[in-house]
Formats: structure tokens, C-alpha cells, sequence
């Protein structure tokens, strides 16, 4: 099946914090529309990885295309140079992320943290921003609730606001960072069951998640991190069912 | 062991709550509360009553003075100069603090440089020290630097004039403790939502000022507050290089009528009057800038707080809130 080109490619990801090496080469490719689960222990570099992706970490070796388009890069030649700022933020305003902590604007209103970036970033008429910000909020069941201050939602209602506010700016990828560890275990299901209608309406997404269970009902592959490196990938009931690798038994073996 | 009918009869003995009287408890005196408060009532009374009774206060010379010509000139000198060290140290404040945050090393050692400097310096020193710069500087010239040639050169005690040695001295000054107190309102911001910022495409510029600052406002304020009462009464230091603000137009007074202590008085209480409105202004604001969302009950927005944050912070077309 000749297939597009897919929408993320990280090439050769190497990252250190001092004298720690968080990345030793990580080779990624996401298709159009699919959604690739990143699993592994902590400390394993997934979150790192995932923040490389969108620039927020600057990877020391390697590079990023999403859309086929380098990610704070630019060819030169035979070299990557670092673009402009302006050219980074144009390239992040179409790759959306979602926190483990949520990161909302907490001097905003629910309806203002989604419509804010749009405004500010994409121009769009004031009107337009809230217009479109009142349709995401309904999209993830908060439309009653648009005028509160992020401290007067739930952590469940909160990440949802954060969903929203990165689906404002219609990016063509959707990175989560452990979006539900931060939460009580009764406010999980609801925004997974968001994350699992974005898929469903084909969204790429890059989930780096605990949740065993999602992994396996909605991901097309899952990636299985260690030590900086990935050690298994495949599609979840390979990966979760019968792991070749001896490191992913063990992972396995305690989080379920 | 056990209990008998007769035993919960018995009473007292057995049950400590039996037969208690109706009505609440005795409260516990407190001898030692009213041994203080009657030795500083008699202090307070004392004093008052040497206040009132001491001719030496001239009380009716304070009257007279009080809101003499040139005595509310000073004032104005004073108010007047308030503002402007204070305008100068909350722009120095600002631009110094977004320094020290630079990746350039160069930028957030010079920043620090400064902090150091001019807050490790007396204020009254930095103010003689402007005010004699033309024993450093005789020509302040506008050319090329170094070895080239000047197009303006003007004798340094016609542009350094008292007034502006003050606003030098004391702007300069303020601006380092200003920096700090806007660092810290900086930093009161957890990094997450610039990083998130940062996600969806928004410029350092534009999370700076529509993320960060909005949020470190709240923190800045109330010390800012004090910094400009601070700043009032370090306004007096002027008088030393000859800026007749309220202090020096009290001492001009004195040194020709020799009424020293009414008009310390008479200066006395312009601080105070001028304080207190300072005192109750910042009381309102902070009331309002200083209320977290969290108080406010759900569902309900600040109006205030927002429409002085969105006002300094608005820019065309991108005004939120």
C-alpha cells in the first residue's frame, strides 16, 4: 500500500541534561490520522521526546519534520541552521500539546485561554476567535462553563480547556504528555473519552500515557520507551499481549 | 466494677457536669492586660498633656505655616518628584528584571551589576554624587565615542540641575530594589504556562505580556505600594543638594525665624497626611488586584481587576477579557 508521506518524522533524537543522556537516537514516523501510544517507564525520556518534538526541548542531535515540514530548523546546504523565533512559533502554532499539569492561563476565562492564541497568533478577528472557542468548548462538554476562571474547574474539566485550547489553533498534530496522571482516578475517563473521539474523527496524535487500556483500544501503535532508546514497537496486541522484548514483559508485568 | 443507681445520684463525685448552673462559662481574667494598658494610658496622657501644655511647640506658629505659600510649594516639589524617581525606577525596574532573564549572559550580568551597586550604596550618597558629576564630567557631550568628534558639548552643571540629580539619584536608586520586586512577581509564575505559550505558537514578547505580567501584577503591586510611600519620605534626602521640596522649604523657614520645631511639624504632618492617602489608595487597590480567582465565588467575574489589567497590558486587536 503506497501511503503519503507521514505526518511526524523525528530522525536520530539525541538530547542530554548535563551529564545525563535522556535520548541516545530515537527514530519516530507517524501516518496521517494515527495514533501512536508512548509507554515505558519514568525516566525513560518519553515526555523529553515528546517535548522535542514541538521544540520545546531542543534537541543536541537530530531533527523534526511534521507535514514535511523541519521543525526549528532550516536546511542550509548540508546543515540544519536554528530558524527565527517568528518561524518556530509559526511551525508550534500547528503542532498542539496537552500537559500533565494543564498549564492553563489562570487570570483567564475558560472561553478567553481558547480563544487568546488564535487572536494573537493567527490574527483572527476577535468574533471569529470566540465563535470557533465556543464551539470547542461544546465539543468537549463545556460550554456551560466558559466564563469561569480555571481555578473553579475540576482537574478533569481543566485538561479539557486545555484540549480545546490546543485544538483552537487546528494543528495538524496533537501531543499529549501524560495528560491524565495528574488527575483523580474518577476524572480520568472523561478526558480520555475526548482524546478517543479525536481520534475517531482522524487526528494524528503522539499520546505519552500510563493508560494501559487506552493504548490498546485506541492506539494504531505503541512505542514502548527505555532508557532513552526505544526498545519495542508494533501494534498494541503484539506489543501489550505478547512482547518479544524482555524489558517490556518486566514494564508490563507491573503497571497491570 | 460496677455502677450503681446510687452512684449517678451522688453527684459531684462521680460526674463532673452534675448539677451545673445554667449559662455560659467564666471567662479567664487577664490581670496582666490591664497593669499594660493603664501604664500607656498614663504614658498616652502624659504626653498628650506635655503636647498640649508645652508652649515650646507653638502650636499656633504650626497654624500659622501650615498651608503657607511657600511651604505647599514644597509640597507640590515633593509630590512632583515622588512620581517621576518613582516612574523612572518602575521602567528601570521593568527593563532591568526582563534583563536579568535573558539568555544573554552579558544582559543578566550587567542587570545584576547594577542591583548590586545601587542597592548596596546609601541613596543619600548616589544623590551628592549625581548632583557633583560635573567634577567627574565637566562637558556632557553627544558624539562619537571614544576618539571622535562631539557634536553638542554642554557644561554639566547647566543640565545637571538639583532637581534632576534627585530624579537621577533616587530613580536610579529605586530602580534596583524595583527590579527585584518585579523578579519575584516574574517568577511567581509557574514556568508551565509560559512553556504552554510557547505551544501554541505565542512569541516570548507576546507571552511576556499577556501571560506573565498580567499574573506577576498581582505580586508586584503591594510591594510597589510601599516602595512609593518609601519613596515619598526619601524624597526629604533632596534637601541636602539644595531641592526645595517640603523638608527644605520647612528648613528656609527655620534658619531665618529660628522655629525649628514647628516647622518639623509643620513638614511632619504633610508625610503624614500625604502617607495616609498613599496608605488608603494602596488598601483599595490591593483589595482588588491582590483578591485570587479562587475567592471569587463561582461563576463570578472581577470587572475591576480585569479591566485594569487588560488596560495596561491591551494591545490593538488582541484584547481579551
Amino acid at each position: 500500500m503506497a501511503s503519503n508521506p507521514p505526518m511526524v518524522v523525528a530522525r536520530d533524537i539525541h538530547k542530554r541534561f548535563g551529564a545525563v543522556e535522556v535520548l541516545k537516537g530515537v527514530d519516530l514516523e507517524v501516518e496521517l490520522g494515527k495514533v501512536v501510544c508512548i509507554i515505558g517507564a519514568s525516566g525513560a525520556g518519553k515526555s523529553t521526546f515528546l517535548r522535542c518534538i514541538n521544540h520545546l526541548e531542543r534537541p543536541d542531535l537530530g531533527y523534526v519534520m511534521v507535514g514535511g515540514e523541519l521543525v526549528g530548523y532550516r536546511r542550509v546546504g548540508r546543515r540544519l541552521h536554528e530558524v527565527k523565533e517568528r518561524e518556530l512559533c509559526a511551525a508550534r502554532a500547528g503542532i498542539g500539546m496537552v500537559f500533565q499539569r494543564f498549564n492553563l492561563f489562570q487570570h483567564m476565562t475558560v472561553l478567553d485561554n481558547v480563544a487568546i492564541a488564535p487572536t494573537l497568533v493567527r490574527r483572527l478577528a476577535r468574533g471569529a476567535a470566540e465563535a470557533r472557542a465556543r464551539a470547542l468548548l461544546d465539543r468537549v462538554g463545556l460550554a456551560a462553563k466558559d466564563g469561569r476562571y480555571p481555578r473553579q474547574l475540576s482537574g478533569g474539566e481543566q485538561q479539557r480547556v486545555a484540549i480545546a485550547r490546543a485544538l483552537a489553533m487546528e494543528p495538524r498534530v496533537m501531543l499529549f504528555d501524560e495528560a491524565t496522571s495528574a488527575l483523580d482516578p474518577e476524572l480520568v475517563g472523561e478526558v480520555l473519552d475526548v482524546m478517543r473521539s479525536l481520534a475517531e474523527d482522524g487526528m494524528t496524535m503522539i499520546v505519552v500515557t500510563h493508560e494501559i487500556g487506552f493504548a490498546r483500544e485506541v492506539a494504531d501503535e505503541v512505542v514502548f520507551m527505555d532508557g532513552g532508546v526505544i526498545a519495542e514497537r508494533g501494534p498494541p496486541a503484539e506489543i501489550l499481549r505478547a512482547p518479544k522484548s524482555e524489558r517490556t514483559r518486566e514494564f508490563l508485568a507491573r503497571v497491570l | 466494677m460496677t455502677r450503681t443507681p446510687e452512684a449517678d445520684t451522688a453527684g459531684a463525685s462521680s460526674d463532673p457536669l452534675a448539677g451545673l448552673a445554667p449559662g455560659p462559662p467564666v471567662a479567664l481574667r487577664h490581670p496582666g492586660r490591664w497593669v499594660a494598658g493603664s501604664v500607656v494610658l498614663f504614658i498616652l496622657v502624659w504626653f498628650g498633656y506635655t503636647v498640649v501644655t508645652n508652649p515650646n511647640f507653638q502650636w499656633p506658629i504650626v497654624g500659622h505655616y501650615l498651608f503657607s505659600r511657600e511651604i505647599v510649594a514644597g509640597v507640590l516639589v515633593t509630590i512632583q518628584l515622588t512620581i517621576s524617581a518613582m516612574a523612572i525606577g518602575v521602567t528601570l525596574g521593568v527593563i532591568v528584571a526582563l534583563m536579568r532573564q535573558s539568555d544573554n549572559r552579558l544582559l543578566a550580568w550587567s542587570a545584576q551589576a547594577y542591583i548590586v551597586c545601587f542597592r548596596a550604596t546609601p541613596a543619600l550618597v548616589q544623590l551628592i554624587f549625581w548632583f557633583n558629576l560635573s567634577a567627574l564630567f565637566p562637558l556632557i557631550t553627544i558624539g562619537v565615542p571614544f576618539f571622535g568628534p562631539d557634536f553638542i558639548a554642554v557644561n554639566a552643571n547647566l543640565i545637571i540641575t538639583p532637581l534632576i540629580a534627585a530624579n537621577l539619584g533616587l530613580g536610579l536608586c529605586e530602580g534596583a530594589y524595583m527590579a527585584e520586586i518585579v523578579r519575584g512577581g516574574i517568577l511567581s509564575v509557574d514556568a508551565g504556562q509560559r512553556e504552554a505559550a510557547a505551544a501554541v505558537g505565542m512569541t516570548r514578547a507576546q507571552t511576556m505580556r499577556k501571560v506573565v505580567l498580567p499574573q506577576a501584577l498581582r505580586v508586584i503591586i503591594p510591594p510597589t505600594g510601599n516602595q512609593i510611600i518609601g519613596m515619598l519620605k526619601y524624597t526629604s534626602l533632596a534637601s541636602v543638594i539644595s531641592v526645595t521640596e517640603l523638608l527644605s522649604s520647612a528648613e528656609l523657614i527655620y534658619t531665618r525665624t529660628f522655629e525649628t520645631i514647628p516647622l518639623l511639624i509643620v513638614a511632619s504632618l504633610w508625610y503624614v497626611a500625604l502617607t495616609s492617602v498613599l496608605t488608603a489608595g494602596q488598601r483599595v487597590l490591593e483589595r482588588h488586584v491582590g483578591r485570587s480567582h479562587t475567592d471569587a465565588p463561582a461563576g463570578r467575574v472581577l470587572p475591576f481587576r480585569l479591566a485594569v489589567i487588560n488596560n495596561l497590558f491591551a494591545s490593538r486587536g488582541a484584547r481579551l477579557g
